[in-house]
This record gives structure tokens, C-alpha cells and sequence, in this order.
């Protein structure tokens, strides 16, 4: 074991000195070959956030411990998870949006730390808490998407700042919260503020001076979206000229938000990377009318120029908030007694996607709750969900509330990822059980104020007293295998090991490891905040380790907090009508477990 | 510019105190047959437990506006504090400064800004029916949801509105 590690490291050095020269794609490509780190925030370009990692397995997870802990320093929601290559652990916070690099050899001793100066007038334009998901690494630096829109290209050794570059304008409500993603000699990085009425984009820089290498809109002209009339396909078919225009009234484009915040996946063979956008602004879909492309889209970009190769629109003109970002997890599978290359996706608006990534052609789309009402099916072929009048919020109209509607604006799924294992061929996915009544009215635009137009409140989905399930997903049949209800949603990226354990948090702060075969919980143990971070796994000195940051708030945390419906506790109601906050405080903290 | 808009919206602040205070009045009247003493300080109105659309818009607002960080029905969040709780502390004059100012409380543990409202013209115009429903709700009068709404026939503030 020692001795392959040591090999490890130093095909490592080999390699660092290599890449100098070479592309920083090749580097990352072996890198994510390498078991024992964790060298972006989805774990590899396929975003499985699957490891080989075997020592800590069915049998003996039980037996976990914690290692050691780290305080962040940082109060507010902690959403994403730590990066580990070889003897460095990078760690990064909330706003202030603090990254620390820990040395493994030493307990997690600071190695250096750096903290941006940004002013504070960026915190309010942030959604729903400061959050932050992550840094990337590529040649020798360390990439953080700041909440005020700076990108910041740090020295991995030293934390010296390389260089940076500016993103998106905060005054206007552009805002960082997402990770980049190192593409070759690039890094890519997306744009929040969806409730602010911003045009959201998809932008690549150089690596090696932080200069704009191209940026592609979700809406506006071809020029803007990088769309080819002829070339860029939409199931098969030609997009048109200006599409990104098309299917909106007037100018309406240019405030029309399909913003970027989520996760990014990256084929290098296809050299495609794909990602999903976000909601149409404003929320109230009465103002906006028409499909509003190419919001709630699945995106295959060329990763070299950002021209598109295929969309998707998963929900044509929006109307209860559905963000199409959550992550693109690809893999290999035979579907319908033919093997191919697919892109999964379980979207907010309930639907689990299975579609052929190198064409984009759609193979599967199944409900991954049964609560789901708002549509029916999706069309295989136009690709369309079939909504339903009843939970329509346009059809219904303006300063009418819509109920009953599930999932909530939330959806069954956020941001936080699911996992894939390729040896049990099932994906692993937190997701939410709540539904919510809509009512849309007439809102104006104002620059850097917020453009929302509709009130919402939310509730248990009917006849629960849960708020979220941990189900196992099987993507070419659209059914889920297992489902383990939890009393809050889940809000915590999975992780799948080959050990046969998956592992999640909770909102109440339980790291939870289960079998990957049936769900049977295995090991549960409550960190000191709620977890929304996301769990990852490495390996040092010859042990395996699996890290997670707690830190509860983010959406789930002002959601939750108080709890969703009136206090009934007295009661003696339990789960759903149960406040969070009665289970868990604010709190940044890095907890790691290992074997004794 | 941000003094003009205060006066504005104390002026409009004002009318619309006068405007609900009557209402409430009128409603204790029908109540109970007597105004309560404390009646003049309610900026809402409720009848068998139907509020007027003045709070009621006051709500629809408050979860567009608001939710976002105080969390559903004002009952705070992990991100900001319940304005249930904070009403029961702060009058109407300490309300207004807040949102029209803002307020940052920032420090080396601490990252909490209350943005500055005074600019956003859709919460200025409601502000009144956010402070309604928000005393409401701190007075124990209205519980979480949705409000339900009095019929518009009973329902003096929306008369008046209409009018006006
Ligand atoms: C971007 C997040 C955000 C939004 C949106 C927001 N607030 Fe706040 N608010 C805060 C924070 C954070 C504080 C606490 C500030 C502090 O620590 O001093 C606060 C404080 C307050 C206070 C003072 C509470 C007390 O106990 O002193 C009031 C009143 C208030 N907000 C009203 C509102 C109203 C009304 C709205 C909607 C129109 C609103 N806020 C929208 C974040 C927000």
C-alpha cells in the first residue's frame, strides 16, 4: 500500500514537471485517475463523484471514527467540499470566501490562507445566503469564483495571487457562487443572480494570463448565445437563427436571467462540457411569454471555442422556478439493449433525464418522486412536459395562487449532486419532498434590484411528514430502486465508493453511510451544524479518509429554519411541521473520518 | 435624492396609517361594540379571523420580497432574524429606518447586511402592508400561511383603494 502511494507521488512530480509544457487537460485527465486525491469538486470530469476507495467498506464502516476537525472560521451556509492533491488539502468558505490550504502530514496545519476584501454591499444581491461551491484545480494554481464576481488564480504552493479577472458586475446583481472548472487551457465559470434579471453566461479563461477566451449567453443573438443556425441542434434538429431571441417578446432577452450557478461535466474525447441554466426572470411567467430559450436548458458546448453543439430545453417557459443547473453526470449504459454514451440529470422540476451526450437526443424521462404533479410525462420526441392546467401558474394568471403544486420552487433536487456508481449502476440522489402554491404578479426592472414577481409558500408534500428522500435511481429504466425517507430535505452532495457505502449529510448534521445495494443505514454520526457541503473521499499515508463540511444554511437553511408550517409541536406532530433550528446552529466546520 | 424619497414615502407612511387606523376602528366597532384603547395602533384589520387586503397584500409581499433571507411568515431564517420576534422590539419608525437604510453588521465572525430599500420602488410602494402583516403576525393576530382574506364587500381598505 505505502509503496504504491509513493509511486503515485512520484508519477505525480513526473507529471507536474510535464504539464508545464503540456496541456493543463492531460494533467487533470491523469490526475483524476489517481485514487487517492480528490481533484475537483464533482470528483472527476464525469462528475460521478465515485472513488475507487475500497478500505473503508460495507463491513467496516461502522467502525468509523473522526480523525481530525477544522474550524472555518465562517458562520454562513457551507455548500461544495474540500479538493485533495497529494499532501494538500484546499478548503475554501462562504463570503468572505476564505481558502486555506491544510497540510495532510500535520493534522491540518494551516499551510497558507488567503481572504479577499470584498465589499460587503455584495452580500445582499447574493439569493438565498452567501454560499460558495468550491475552487478548481489546474496547472499548479487553485481557482475561486469570489461572490463579487472576481475570478482569482492563487499559487497552490503559496496562495500568491497569479492573477485575476472580472466575471460579472455586482451592482447589477451579478454574484459568484458556483465552481469553476479547469477545460484544457482554460477555466470555465458560470453566473448567479437569476432573481436579479441577469443575462447569464457561460465564460472561459485563459489560463495562463486570466484573459476572456469566449463567453456564451444562455440568451440573446448567435453571436451571443455562440450558436450555429444550421449546426447547433435542438433533439435533432436546427436551431435557427437567433434563437435566443426568437421566443422572447422584445428585448425582454437581456433581463431574461437563465443564469449559470450550477455544475459544469466535460467529455474530453467529444471535447464537450455541458451544464444547465436557470430560471427565466422574471418569476412571474404571464410577463415573459413564449419557451424564453434558452433558459432551463442542458447545454454541449465545444470546450475550445464555446460554440454549441446541442440544447436541450427541459422546461420551456418557466413557471414555477425550476433552474435547469443541477449537475450533468455522464456515463456509459446500455439503454434499450444498445450501449451509449449518456448525460444524466435530475432536474428541479422533478424529472430524472437520460439523454445520448453525443447528440443530445433524449432516451429517458421518468419522475424521480412520485409526488411530482405539475406535468404529467415529457414527450420523447418534442421533448415537452405535458402540464397540467390545474398547477399551470400562467394559466391560472396573475394574482391568482396556484396550489398544490410539487415539487416547490426548490425542487425535488437542488444544486447539491448526486453520485454515480459504476459498479452497482445506480445513481445515488438527495432530493426534496415539498410542494408549494404560486402567485405571480406584474413586477418592473430595476438594475440590481431584485425582479422576482411571485409569492410562494411551501409545505410537506401530501401525506408526508418528511421533507426528503435518499433514493437509489436506475437512469436506463427511470425507476428508483430504493427510497429512505429523511425528516428534512437532503442538501448534501453523495458520495459512492467501491467499498459498496454511499454517503450523504443531513440537515440536522448527521453524516450517514449506507449500502449501496439496498440503503441500509450503516453508520450515522452528528457533526456540530448542519450539513449542505458535499462528502468527498482521499487517501493518505495509506488510509482512507472521508471529509465533509457542516456549516447548515443556504436555501435549506432559510427555508427550514423555522420550520414550514405552523408550530404544532405541542401536538405532538413530528418531522415535516418540526423547525430546524430546534436540531442545529450556524457553524463552519470540516470534520474528517477514518478507520481505527 | 434618498431624503426626498423618506419624506415620500413617510408622507405616503402617514396616509395610509390614518387609512387602516380608521378601518381598525371601524372594525373593533363591529366586534365587539367598543373600541379597544390600543385599537388606534393596529395597522390591520381582522374579522373572524379574515384580514384586510392591506395585510394581505402586506403578505404577498413580504415572501416576495423578504423570504428570501427572514424566512417564510417572518419567522426568520439561519440567514436573518425573525421580524416576528423583532417587531415586538422595534416601532414603526424604527421599522421604516431599517428598510430604507439598511443595515450592516460586519466583522471578522460576522457577515450580516440588511440591504438598503429605499431605491426599490415595489417595496417602498407596499412597505406599509409589509409592516401591517408583519405586526400581525408579532401580535399573535394572524398565523403562518396564507392569510385569508375578508370578502371585498367587507372589507373598508379595499374599498378605499379602489377608490383612490
Ligand atoms: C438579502 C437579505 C435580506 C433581505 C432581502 C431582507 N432583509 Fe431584513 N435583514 C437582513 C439581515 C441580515 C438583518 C440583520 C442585520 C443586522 O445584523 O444588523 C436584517 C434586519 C432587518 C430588520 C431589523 C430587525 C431587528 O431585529 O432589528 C428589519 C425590520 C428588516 N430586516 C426588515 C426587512 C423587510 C421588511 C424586508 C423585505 C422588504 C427585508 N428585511 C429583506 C437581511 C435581509
Amino acid at each position: 500500500m505505502q509503496k504504491s502511494v509513493l509511486l503515485a507521488g512520484v508519477a505525480a512530480i513526473g507529471m507536474m514537471a510535464a504539464s508545464l509544457s503540456a496541456q493543463a487537460n492531460d494533467e487533470l485527465v491523469q490526475m483524476q485517475q489517481n485514487k487517492s486525491d480528490w481533484v475537483m469538486p464533482l470528483g472527476n470530469y464525469s462528475s460521478t463523484r465515485y472513488s475507487e476507495l475500497d478500505q473503508i467498506n460495507k463491513d467496516n464502516v461502522k467502525d468509523l471514527r473522526v480523525a481530525w476537525t477544522f474550524s472555518t472560521g465562517v458562520l454562513r451556509g457551507h455548500e461544495g467540499g474540500p479538493l485533495v492533491i497529494g499532501d494538500t488539502m484546499y478548503v475554501h468558505t462562504p463570503f468572505p470566501n476564505i481558502v486555506y490550504a491544510l497540510d495532510l502530514n500535520d493534522n491540518g496545519r494551516i499551510i497558507w490562507k488567503y481572504e479577499p476584501k470584498q465589499d460587503p454591499d455584495t452580500i445582499p444581491v447574493m439569493c438565498c445566503d452567501t454560499v460558495n461551491r468550491g475552487v478548481a484545480y489546474g496547472n499548479g494554481m487553485i481557482f475561486l469564483h469570489q461572490a463579487d464576481t472576481t475570478l482569482v488564480a492563487l499559487d497552490a504552493k503559496t496562495g500568491e495571487v497569479k492573477w485575476t479577472a472580472v466575471n460579472g458586475d455586482p451592482k447589477k446583481g451579478e454574484t459568484g457562487t458556483s465552481a469553476p472548472m479547469v477545460i484544457k487551457d482554460k477555466v470555465l465559470i458560470g453566473i448567479s443572480g437569476g432573481e436579479f434579471g441577469v443575462q447569464g453566461h457561460l465564460s472561459a479563461y485563459n489560463i495562463s494570463d486570466g484573459k476572456l477566451a469566449w463567453r456564451g449567453y444562455s440568451t440573446g443573438p448567435d453571436d451571443q448565445t455562440l450558436m450555429d443556425p444550421e449546426k447547433t441542434t435542438h433533439l435533432g434538429q436546427p436551431v435557427g437563427k437567433d434563437s435566443g431571441t426568437a421566443t422572447w417578446e422584445g428585448d425582454q432577452w437581456k433581463i431574461g436571467g437563465g443564469t449559470t450557478w450550477g455544475w459544469m461535466s466535460y467529455d474530453p474525447e467529444l471535447n464537450l462540457v455541458y451544464y444547465g441554466t436557470g430560471n427565466p426572470s422574471t418569476w412571474n411567467p404571464v410577463q415573459r411569454p413564449g419557451d424564453n430559450r434558452w433558459s432551463m436548458t442542458i447545454f454541449a458546448r465545444d470546450a475550445d471555442t464555446g460554440m454549441a453543439k446541442w440544447v436541450y430545453q427541459m422546461t420551456p417557459h418557466d413557471e414555477w422556478d425550476f433552474d435547469g443547473v443541477n449537475e450533468m453526470i455522464l456515463a456509459d449504459k446500455e439503454i434499450g439493449g444498445q450501449q451509449r454514451k449518456v448525460l444524466v440529470h435530475f432536474d428541479r422540476n422533478g424529472f430524472g433525464y437520460t439523454l445520448d451526450r453525443v447528440t443530445g437526443e433524449l432516451l429517458v424521462a421518468e419522475k424521480f418522486d412520485p409526488a411530482v404533479n405539475w406535468a404529467t410525462e415529457v414527450d420523447k420526441t418534442t421533448g415537452r412536459p405535458k402540464v397540467v392546467d390545474q398547477f399551470s401558474t400562467h394559466h391560472q394568471g396573475e394574482d391568482v395562487n396556484t396550489t398544490g403544486i410539487c415539487p416547490a420552487a426548490l425542487g425535488t433536487k437542488d444544486q447539491q449532486p448526486a453520485a454515480y456508481s459504476p459498479k452497482s449502476g445506480l445513481f445515488y440522489v438527495p432530493t426534496n419532498h415539498v410542494c408549494m402554491d404560486y402567485e405571480p404578479f406584474a413586477v418592473s426592472y430595476t438594475a440590481g434590484q431584485p425582479y422576482v414577481g411571485a409569492t410562494l409558500s411551501m409545505y410537506p408534500a401530501p401525506g408526508g411528514d418528511h421533507l426528503g428522500n435518499f433514493i437509489a435511481w436506475d437512469a436506463a429504466e427511470g425507476k428508483i430502486v430504493w427510497s429512505n425517507p429523511e425528516p428534512f430535505s437532503v442538501w448534501s452532495g453523495a458520495l459512492a465508493t467501491a467499498g459498496d457505502v454511499v454517503f450523504y449529510g443531513t440537515l440536522e448534521g448527521y453524516l450517514k453511510a449506507v449500502d449501496a445495494a439496498d440503503g441500509k443505514e450503516l453508520y450515522s454520526f452528528k457533526t456540530p451544524s448542519g450539513i449542505i457541503g458535499n462528502v468527498n473521499t482521499y487517501e493518505h499515508g495509506g488510509k482512507q479518509y472521508v471529509a465533509v463540511l457542516s456549516g447548515v444554511g443556504g436555501w435549506a437553511g432559510i427555508g427550514l429554519a423555522a420550520g414550514l408550517t405552523e408550530d404544532t409541536a405541542g401536538l405532538g406532530a413530528v418531522g415535516a411541521y418540526k423547525a430546524l433550528s430546534s436540531y442545529t446552529n450556524l457553524g463552519g466546520q470540516l470534520t474528517v473520518f477514518t478507520l481505527p | 435624492m434618498l431624503k426626498d424619497l423618506r419624506q415620500r414615502w413617510a408622507v405616503l407612511g402617514v396616509a395610509a396609517m390614518t387609512l387602516v387606523a380608521l378601518a381598525s376602528a371601524h372594525g373593533q366597532d363591529q366586534k365587539d361594540g367598543q373600541a379597544a384603547p390600543e385599537a388606534a395602533e393596529k395597522p390591520y384589520l381582522i374579522k373572524d379571523g379574515k384580514v384586510d387586503f392591506g395585510t394581505y397584500n402586506g403578505y404577498r409581499r413580504y415572501e416576495a420580497y423578504c423570504l428570501r433571507c427572514h424566512g417564510p411568515d417572518g419567522a426568520g431564517s439561519s440567514y436573518a432574524p425573525a421580524l416576528v420576534e423583532s417587531l415586538k422590539r422595534l416601532d414603526h419608525e424604527q421599522f421604516t429606518d431599517v428598510v430604507v437604510n439598511g443595515r450592516k453588521n460586519v466583522s471578522t465572525s460576522q457577515q450580516s447586511v440588511m440591504p438598503a430599500f429605499g431605491y426599490a420602488e415595489d417595496v417602498m410602494l407596499n412597505l406599509e402592508d409589509i409592516y401591517a402583516y408583519l405586526k400581525a403576525r408579532s401580535d399573535g393576530e394572524v398565523g403562518r400561511g396564507r392569510p385569508a382574506r375578508l370578502p371585498k364587500e367587507q372589507d373598508p381598505v379595499y374599498k378605499e383603494r379602489q377608490e383612490s
